[in-house]
């Protein structure tokens, strides 16, 4: 896999805020790379750097070798960019809204609109496609959006924050057209988002930004590795009577680490328990042993939601 | 021309013609123009009979652009008061609607020059405004030879193109500085508000503020007077409102023949007849520099100014 995608030690300052902090980072081919972070984590000034809309303070970013700061143009001849919330003439119609950036892209007039026809078609708004983008709702801008980026015939692109504002169903279509384009076209993605689900759901690698500083890359697998190394496993059990002796009891058994106690009035309650290993079976035996009822016993593995919050609670 | 500045170009003339923002202003001034088209139609036989020489030689199709009956102004009048409203009007929001919309961003990710954006919007609004002039000039030389039965002369006709060239030139002046405010300002109504504060300080303030700095008395020696001149013609001169009207005073009114004192001496021997072509238009030609010079200063500032500028989204 070669690298598509190099940032090192990239850097933006604004008067006093480090918008991003020596940024290095590396995109391979074919890659679906999710950049996740809260807002004004510095992910839309980092896309800016690339393209060459903004320039850095510190430090390089190249696209398929190319530097984006000295020859922006020709990185965005090989790079669509879809801005969060992308903005259309209005007044032109979808298919005229593709051929006029097609034709920015060097195509000629039947060319252009045959590429911009079948990309509609691609992303299905053909039904739409005479209609003027007045006229689209929020969910069909985003997909000619992804037209747009599209019909330059790109080797990357670089989508910020795709799916704010889409409803969920357009939100899972959405993120299953962009997967499906980046694997038939193999096109590599960047996708920066805030919303984790959506990231973990399409993306090969991705990169937690906080504060303008990468804080961990990998797989979504990886990641809960390396942050959950003493507690991978988590378990919750509901039981009645949970006392303290059954507490005392799950907290004894091999490989825990914490156990959080939640009770309810009726003397049940509930208990998360953490553990290096998974520890499912035993807990059922210890509450089983200690004569309580078992009510509910629920395995639970580490999403990208956990590994943020755990993020920040170590920040906190 | 570069490829994507003339597609660019072709958008923007296309968005002006559909625009009701244009066709509203043009239709204001075309009102206009008919309307002064014809209170000169009705006086200018007051100016014929005067005459007591060859028609051709009273210039009498300029007198179509410059006569006025007391009540509404002239043809030459009323283009140089709307004009910058029509410069400033076509390009106060150019580059900040594109911002607003968020589409600028996604123009500047495409492989184009960013120059080529702020150059295409002046292009295609310098276009349209010329464009339309011209049309506009020749319908009112056409109406003319309507009304008189007399084909101008040759003379008269160059005369009309030059006036009307460099009212497009004068409206280039108000667009620039209209693209630079939308570069500056990313509301509309504030780059509305400052593109206006300007009219309305060289159109109506400035000439007071000359008078006032450098006012003529007219006292002292010959000397001291064409002195106190001189220094009230150079302030006069900073604006561009000034420029456009000696520029058009002379070039459609041929018997006008210096713009500034004219001593006794000079007077004397010197035959009252008007200016051939030529002559006028060396007489103007460091106003028309003038204004061709405002315009690109302008330009180059707001060029300048968007090089330098993060572009974001909304």
């Amino acid at each position: 896999m070669s690298a598509i995608i190099e940032l090192r030690g990239l850097t933006k300052q604004y008067d006093t805020v480090r918008a991003v902090d020596n940024l290095t980072l590396t995109v391979y081919e074919g890659e679906v790379f999710g950049l996740l972070g809260p807002n004004g984590a510095g992910k839309t000034t980092t896309i800016l750097m690339m393209l060459g809309l903004v320039e850095p303070t510190d430090g390089t970013a190249r696209i398929l070798g190319i530097d984006a700061t000295r020859e922006p143009l020709k990185v965005k001849q090989v790079v669509g960019y879809l801005p969060d919330d992308v903005g259309f003439y209005d007044d032109l119609t979808g298919l005229e809204n593709l051929v006029l950036t097609a034709r920015l892209n060097g195509q000629n007039d039947r060319d252009a609109e045959a590429a911009a026809r079948a990309l509609l078609r691609r992303v299905g708004l053909e039904a739409a496609a005479d209609k003027k983008v007045g006229a689209y709702s929020r969910g069909m801008r985003q997909r000619l959006g992804l037209a747009d980026t599209l019909i330059k015939k790109p080797k990357v692109i670089i989508l910020d924050e795709p799916t704010l504002g889409i409803d969920p169903e357009g939100v899972r279509e959405f993120l299953q057209l962009i997967r499906t384009l980046s694997k038939e076209e193999g096109l590599t993605v960047l996708l920066s988002s805030h919303h984790l689900h959506q990231v973990q759901a399409i993306c090969d690698r991705v990169g937690i930004f906080v504060d303008g500083r990468l804080i961990a890359v990998g797989t979504v697998e990886e990641l809960s590795a390396q942050i959950f190394a003493d507690d991978r496993f988590s378990v919750e059990v509901a039981a009645r009577p949970l006392d303290d002796r059954l507490v005392e009891a799950l907290q004894r058994l091999p490989g825990v680490t914490r156990v959080d106690v939640r009770r309810e009035t009726d003397g049940g309650g509930e208990a998360v328990v953490r553990a290096t290993r998974d520890v499912a079976a035993d807990a059922a035996r210890a509450v089983v042993a200690a004569g309580a009822e078992l009510r509910k016993l629920t395995r639970r593995a580490y999403g990208l939601d956990d590994i943020y919050h755990r993020y920040f609670e170590g920040r906190a | 021309m570069r490829r994507s500045l003339s597609v660019l170009f072709r958008k923007e003339v296309a968005d002006h013609l559909h625009s009701w923002r244009f066709n509203i202003l043009i239709a204001l001034i075309a009102l206009t123009t008919l309307a002064s088209l014809y209170t000169a139609a009705q006086t200018i036989r007051s100016v014929v009979p005067q005459a007591d020489q060859p028609l051709g030689d009273i210039g009498l199709f300029l007198k179509l652009f410059t006569t006025t009956d007391g009540k509404l102004p002239s043809f030459v009048a009323f283009v140089g008061f709307l004009a910058p409203l029509l410069g400033l009007g076509m390009a106060f929001d150019a580059i900040s609607s594109e911002r607003n919309k968020g589409t600028l961003v996604r123009l500047l990710s495409q492989p184009i020059y960013r120059d080529d954006v702020i150059l295409a919007k002046w292009f295609a609004a310098l276009a349209v405004v010329g464009v339309f002039f011209l049309a506009l000039g020749f319908i009112v030389m056409g109406l003319g030879l309507f009304v008189f039965g007399i084909p101008p002369t040759a003379e008269e006709v160059l005369r009309i193109v030059f006036f009307l060239l460099v009212t497009a030139v004068y409206v280039a002046v108000w667009q620039s500085l209209a693209i630079l405010f939308s570069i500056r300002f990313r509301q509309a109504a504030t780059s509305v508000l400052a593109g206006l504060s300007v009219w309305l300080f060289f159109s109506l303030f400035y000439p007071m503020i000359v008078n006032l700095i450098a006012p003529i008395t007219g006292r002292g020696t010959v000397d001291d007077v064409l002195r106190e001149i001189g220094r009230h013609q150079f302030l006069s001169r900073l604006s561009p409102v000034t420029l456009y009207e000696e520029a058009t005073t002379i070039l459609l009114s041929p018997d006008v023949r210096a713009l500034g004192p004219f001593t006794l001496e000079q007077a004397i021997g010197a035959i009252p007849t008007p200016l051939p072509f030529d002559q006028s238009l060396l007489l103007i030609w460091p106003q028309i520099a003038g204004l061709v010079a405002m315009s690109v200063v302008l330009f180059g500032l707001s060029f300048v100014l968007f090089m330098r500028q993060d572009i974001r989204g909304r």
